[in-house]
Formats: structure tokens, sequence, C-alpha cells
């Protein structure tokens, strides 16, 4: 069997995906697994990139956008199925929560919540009511209360 | 590096634990990104030495690691990555492209996580035989140590986050190596498979990543990450593969009646093929060594140990073979490499 993708030499890796019933076969030879072409054409980015195209025929116009945190633009992920970071999640949500239903056949999340996020959220209420009470004790001219402030705040983010 | 790995009594092939005569062992996978640190293929080279130095920081003081090992991949040689690849401790991609990747692993390879593969983190556990909650227990343990230390990229509505939208919510994989030389024999693996992908769980052979699945070991997990509990998904997979081992026992029951002597003369020529070839390449062995376990599991043989049984599915790969031989072995060296181990370690007792 030639490989799929040089189409000269014989292919030595196989691979095979069943996902919803739909079997993907590549064959390729051991240089093509090595370049940019085979990386891309890994079947879960095809299904996810076929089932991106299903969810955006309904609203035709492109979609322009770029996460600020790390730089990757929509067109980027739709080509590698990948984000690049947390804050793609919310850079992209109006486009990944019809695409996360597809997959996932849910959108409710369900599983172990973090083991601190409670207290971390405790924590940065506390600081956000410091900082409020730092500003105004600035506008009021306390300064020695500011100062007081300043060192509380500092030290709640050293405890995180 | 290793050496001592390949010595390993209890490791997930030893052929102990639950059901492990078809369910060779259980697997868990949790994928775990720091927040604020773009994920690994989004990173330069500084962004990944960074998070290499927070895991190794956080390494040391986690308890649930203290038999374990940090190492970055740049300082594992070749043949050494490509042995932990054989041995299912690291991804092809953690061996490829192993710049900025490091691995924390423990001395029995129960425990291995890969810093930096497509995740920050990819937490695995594996025991041998059917025993997911085991592995559960403890990687779960490990990310709670771990959340004590860093923070996780997290969401409320959509859970944990990770660079494949297949994979976000609780980001577990788990999955179970189960050997089906029975259903593979009697045709009826296809129909099986078939059925498993409708309700959404996934199959792919263990050994060689290939259409087709060398020595019939077949590798299942789940699929779907999202609007299920680690629990659920752990509850689910084990039905199914729980469902998967009763059909494999029936085909095993169907062939001893029905087909014994056809089931026999396999297996005798098998044990004749490994015990005197010369040469002889990884599928082949992986192939009659299948049908070798099967005849053990039958009592048609049982001169042989299942300990040296199963070492051997893992010591005829080509990187396994060169840590033994502590050479490097070319290509065609190895076939005659493999026929030697398999000649010593399955010779006949009275010669």
């Amino acid at each position: 069997m030639l490989c799929d993708i040089c189409h000269k030499n014989i292919a030595t890796v196989h691979l095979t995906e069943v996902i919803n019933d739909k079997v993907i076969e590549m064959h390729v030879c051991q240089n093509c697994t090595k370049t940019e072409e085979f990386k891309e054409n890994l079947s879960i980015q095809e299904l996810l990139s076929g089932l991106m195209d299903a969810s955006e025929a309904k609203h035709k116009e492109k979609i322009s956008l770029k996460c600020l945190s790390c730089g990757l633009t929509y067109d980027e992920f739709r080509k590698k199925a990948r984000l690049g970071c947390g804050n793609c999640y919310s850079t992209f949500k109006q486009q990944l929560l019809p695409l996360l239903k597809k997959i996932h056949g849910s959108l409710q999340y369900v599983g172990k919540k973090p083991v601190n996020s409670e207290s971390r959220i405790l924590e940065e209420n506390k600081t956000k009511e410091l900082q409020k009470k730092l500003e105004l004790a600035i506008q009021l001219e306390e300064f020695e209360e500011a100062a007081r402030l300043r060192d509380e705040i500092k030290r709640t983010n050293e405890h995180e | 590096m290793f050496e001592d790995f390949i010595n390993n009594k209890d490791t997930w092939l030893s052929g102990k634990g639950p059901f492990s005569e078809i369910i060779f062992s259980s697997r868990i996978r949790l994928a775990r990104n720091l927040a604020d640190y773009s994920f690994p293929l989004r990173a330069n080279k500084f962004q990944k030495e960074k998070v290499l130095k927070k895991i190794e920081e956080v390494h040391h003081g986690t308890p649930a690691l203290k038999n374990t090992l940090f190492l970055r991949m740049q300082d594992v040689s070749e043949l050494d990555r490509q042995f932990l690849l054989e041995r299912h401790l690291v991804s092809q991609e953690h061996v490829l492209n192993f710049e900025g990747k490091g691995l924390v692993i423990s001395s029995d390879e129960k425990i291995s996580l890969m810093v930096n593969e497509e995740d920050h983190l990819r937490m695995q556990v594996i025991f041998s035989g059917f025993d997911l909650k085991k592995c559960w227990e403890i990687v779960d343990e490990i990310d709670n140590e771990m959340q004590k230390r860093i923070n996780f990229a997290f969401l409320p509505n959509i859970g944990f986050l990770t660079s494949c939208p297949t994979n976000v919510g609780t980001a577990l994989r788990a999955s179970c190596m189960l050997h089906l030389p029975a259903l593979t024999f009697t045709k009826r693996i296809n129909k099986i498979l078939e059925l498993i992908a409708k309700i959404s769980f996934v199959t792919r052979g263990f050994f060689g990543e290939g259409t087709q699945a060398l020595g019939d070991f077949f590798q299942i997990s789940n699929q779907i990450s999202l609007g299920v509990s680690e629990a659920e998904v752990i509850e689910n997979l084990s039905g199914v593969v729980n469902q998967v081992k009763e059909q494999e026992m029936d085909a095993r029951n169907l062939l001893l009646k029905k087909q014994k002597l056809n089931l026999e003369d396999n297996v005798w020529r098998s044990l004749g093929t490994l015990q005197n070839c010369r040469l002889i390449s990884s599928k082949e062995a992986l192939s009659h060594l299948s049908i070798l376990s099967l005849g053990l599991d039958l009592g048609i043989i049982d001169d042989i140990s299942r300990e040296i049984l199963n070492s051997l599915f893992l010591e005829i790969q080509p990187a396994h073979l060169q840590k033994i031989e502590g050479r490097i072995l070319k290509e065609g060296e190895r076939d005659y490499i493999r026929a030697q181990i398999l000649r010593d370690k399955l010779g006949q007792k009275n010669d």
C-alpha cells in the first residue's frame, strides 16, 4: 500500500479512528509522519472541521476573531482544531458551544470541582473589597490607613 | 536509564489483577492545564520552560508523587524514548517532538505524567487487570494535591479546559486493554466493534496503531468528557468492558466445543514456530504470542509461565530488543535477535 501523502513510499504507519460510527483510515510512510500535512490531516482535525463547517453554514459571514491572550485566530483554530489557551474558550465561546454540544451531546459540566475554587473565589472577593477600601482611603487622604490596606492586599496576594 | 523496568514484575502487563486473562490492563488519563499559560502547542520555548519549572517545583512537594522521578525528555536518549513509548508510558507525540517536554514517572511504572504534551499535564495511572476504580483513586489524589499548589484552567460550565475540545470537561479518558483472540478467530469482533462505536465508545488496536489490531489486543475508551461525571464514565466503560469480556468468554467456549481440534492445531503450531524460528518480525511474533496466550488460558498448553508470556509481548518490540542486547540493532538484525529471545524464553523443557 502506498503512502497517502507522497504516493511514493510504502505506507508503514496506519491510523484508524472510529468516531460516531465513522471509520477514518490513513496510511502513511515513515517520512511523511513528520510532515505538517500529516499532522494537519489527522482524522480528529478533519472530523472537527467537518463539524465546524456544519455549524457555520447557517451564518455564512467569515469569522475573524482573535484571542487576546495567546493570539490564536479562529481560522487557525479551524485548521488545527486545537485551542491556544484557557482564554480561547471565552474568546470563541459563540462558535465553541455548538461544537462542544455536537461532540459531547451536552453543555453541562458535572465533574469534580477545582479543589480550592471556593477559597479562591473568597480570596478574590476579599482582595476586591480591600481594593475598594484602599481607593476610598486615598480619596480621603487617610494615608496611614491606605498603607495598612496596601500591605494587607500584598499579603493576601502572596498567600495565594 | 530504565534498565530496571525490563525486570519489573508488577507492571500493567504482569497478568495479575481481576479478570486479567482477558482484561490485561486498566488505565486512566487525566488532562490538566495551568491557568494563565498558553497551551504547549501554542507556547514558545521560554513559556514551556516556565511550565516545566513550575511542575518540577510542585512535584517535590506532592506526597502522592513521592516515588516518582522528574525528567526532561531531552535528557532521555532516543532509544530510551522509544522504549518508554513501547511500554505505553509516553505518547508518540512526546517521543517525536521531545523538546521542552517533561516526564514524571514512578519506578513501578504505574504513574506517569507527561509535561507539555498537547496539554500541560497528562497524568496516567495504569494497573494490571480490571481495576479502573483504583486507577481513578490514585489519579484523583495526585490531581487534588497538585491543585493545592497550582491553579488549573477551569470554567464552571464546561469544566477543565484542554487544548482539544474533545477532552474538555472532566478531561478524563478511561480505557481498558482487552485480549480478544477468540472473537477475532470467530470473526465476531467487527460486529462488536461496530456496536461499541454506536454507544460513543472508541476502540483502537493496542499494538502498532494499525487498521488491524496486532496480537488481537484492543483498547476500549470513553469518547465523551462533558455532561458525565468521572464516576459515570468509569461505570459506563466498566459496563461495556464487562459485556465484551462476556462475549469473548462465550466465543472461547464455542471454540472449545465446536472447533477444538482446529484450535489446538493453531496453538501447537504457534508454539512450534516460536520455539524454532530463526528470523521473525514483531508482527508475526505478536500473532503467535496471542494464540499461545489463548492456549494457555484454555489449558491447551500449561508448561509456559503467564508472566514470561506476557512480558514477551513487550520484549519483542524494537527498542526492548535493543535494551536487552545493550546496543543498537540494525533492522534486519532485530528479527534474528527477536527469534533468539523467543526460542530462549519459550524453549522446550526437555532439551
